[in-house]
């Protein structure tokens, strides 16, 4: 089979941009290495540890097991677009002062997969936060301030 | 991942049109198609993207007091429907209890249905496997075979269907829609998954080109609403396949059973309907001895596969745990674990 190329128009983080990608392309690929956004992060790469969590249309999905093709015409949000105006967003200031990383890898998508259960209404106790951010792993074992950085976020979002 | 050409069709027709040539799939979601791909355990040389196909994706209650569900729903979103959770809570627990919140975002209806199994063997090119290879083998027979199938296994394979939300389905009678070149047809759930036998590959009814548009729950299905629960033991807390699950759903008077469903999951290569047990349970007293008969009833044809026996009797107190749950009444909120047996920290509201 020849190589074939399709043209794919992209919306992320309120930026537009055309590529010619071939169709096996994933969202994540695209992101990282065809427009340079190395935020979002490849980890397993078969939708089991969730660092490569982006917002599509403001709901969290995996990046990985996502077409760059599928969100034609969809708004594509990924960490480089969560601060406002050269401030952090809440939840980014929440896991500095919660200290809630170690290594940093999975740090982009718990931020990404933390902003959606906060929107989405799933953090009204430790046992929710723990329950929806379990697609998020962290080898290096930061859930408890994780779990608090997710909790205090939410309470400032409610305040 | 192999390349592939991408279409996407504007209309349901076009769609089983292009389907219907030889070396096609369909995508919708991706959550497992893609992976499969990216593995070459499947290499379509054309991907057919339905996620785009309108009318697909609407929940519509039906004149005979039915429900229809479009075949793109998305997990979370049929999940977090409050007429739907209220109606149907141990469908929406079932979802809520699957995979990550991420990948509910993703996941639909059909490709559910359509969720290959998480057998290591299916998955490893490497190894003989009669469903991804017809002819081949069983590696898993003489493998790492602990949570593989117990009941309606043969030779040829031992695997799983590890889907949460088929089970409560099939429980309540839930019926595919299915469109092909032949026109529309409607398949019960129970009938389109099918047992390995000697054919482990042919996995359920669809033929070439059929795509399924939607799933369809019968009126009976809401009238357990008020005891019905999902119960769902993983080795992990949470985000793990079922080891072993149960649907049970009851209408209870007076302390008789009037009307009762179970099924299971993680046991048989299909979502598994006891039918057995609910013939027991049938105007029976609504207790714990007569759980205890039903669960005989409904594991009385297992056997381990390899190294699984304690499935069986696992499965059996799951049973059980299910009946005494469903019986004590839908909680009122969604457990803040669904579908754990681990804990009863209560979560949102099931109209929510």
């Amino acid at each position: 089979m020849t190589k074939t190329t399709i043209p794919v128009h992209l919306d992320i983080n309120g930026r537009d941009h055309d590529l010619q990608l071939e169709p096996r392309v994933t969202l994540l690929d695209a992101l990282r290495d065809r427009l340079g956004l190395t935020g979002t992060k490849k980890g397993c790469d078969h939708g089991q540890c969730g660092a490569c969590t982006v917002h599509i249309d403001g709901e969290r999905v995996l990046a990985c097991l996502t077409l760059a093709a599928q969100v034609e015409g969809r708004t594509v949000t990924t960490i480089e677009g969560l601060a406002r105006e050269g401030e952090m967003h809440p939840v980014q200031a929440a896991f500095l002062e919660q200290d809630a990383f170690q290594c940093g890898y999975c740090t982009p998508g718990q931020i990404m997969s933390a902003v959606a259960c906060i929107r989405e209404g799933h953090a009204g106790s430790d046992e929710e936060i723990r329950e929806y951010m379990a697609g998020n792993l962290c080898r290096c074992g930061a859930y408890p301030h994780i779990v608090a950085a997710v909790r205090q976020a939410a309470l400032e979002a409610a305040s | 991942m192999r390349d592939f050409d991408y279409i996407r069709p504007a209309t349901i027709p076009d769609a089983i049109a292009a389907a219907a040539e030889p070396g096609s799939a369909y995508l919708a979601g991706g959550t497992n198609l893609l992976d499969l791909m990216k593995g070459g355990i499947t290499s379509p040389e054309r991907i057919v993207d339905i996620s785009r196909l309108p009318e697909l994706n609407r929940i519509e209650r039906l004149d005979d007091g039915g429900l229809r569900i479009g075949a793109l729903v998305r997990n979370a979103d049929l999940a977090y429907d409050p007429a739907f959770a209220k109606s149907y809570p141990a469908v929406a627990e079932a979802l809520l209890s699957g995979a990550s919140a991420q990948l509910r975002n993703a996941a639909t209806v059909g490709g559910n249905l359509l969720q290959r199994t998480r057998c290591s063997y299916f998955y490893d090119t490497a190894s003989a496997c009669n469903r991804r290879q017809p002819g081949t083998g069983c590696d898993a027979l003489e493998g790492e075979n602990r949570l593989h199938a117990v009941l309606g296994w043969s030779d040829a394979c031992i695997a799983t269907h590890p889907s949460d939300f088929c089970v409560p389905l099939v429980a309540l009678d839930a019926v595919v829609e299915i469109e092909g070149k032949k026109g529309r047809r409607h398949v019960s759930l129970e009938e389109f998954h099918r047992l390995p036998g000697e054919t482990p590959q042919r996995e359920n009814a669809l033929e070439p080109g059929d795509l399924i548009v939607a799933v369809r729950l019968p009126a009976e299905a809401a009238s357990f609403s008020a005891n019905a629960r999902y119960l769902k033991v993983r080795e992990r807390t949470s985000y793990a396949f079922a080891v072993v699950s149960a649907a049970a759903a009851l209408v209870v008077d007076g302390g008789k059973i009037r009307a009762a469903r179970l099924a299971l999951g993680g046991v048989a290569a299909k979502p598994w309907r006891a039918r057995s047990a609910e013939a027991v349970l049938l105007g029976a007293d609504a207790s714990e001895a007569t759980f205890a008969s039903a669960a005989d009833a409904a594991l009385a044809d297992a056997s381990p596969s390899g190294d699984n026996a304690f499935k069986i009797e696992l499965a059996r107190r799951i049973v059980i745990r299910a009946l005494i749950s469903a019986l004590s009444g839908t909680p009122e909120r969604l457990p803040a674990l669904p579908a754990s047996p681990f804990s009863n920290i209560p979560g949102a509201r099931h109209d929510a």
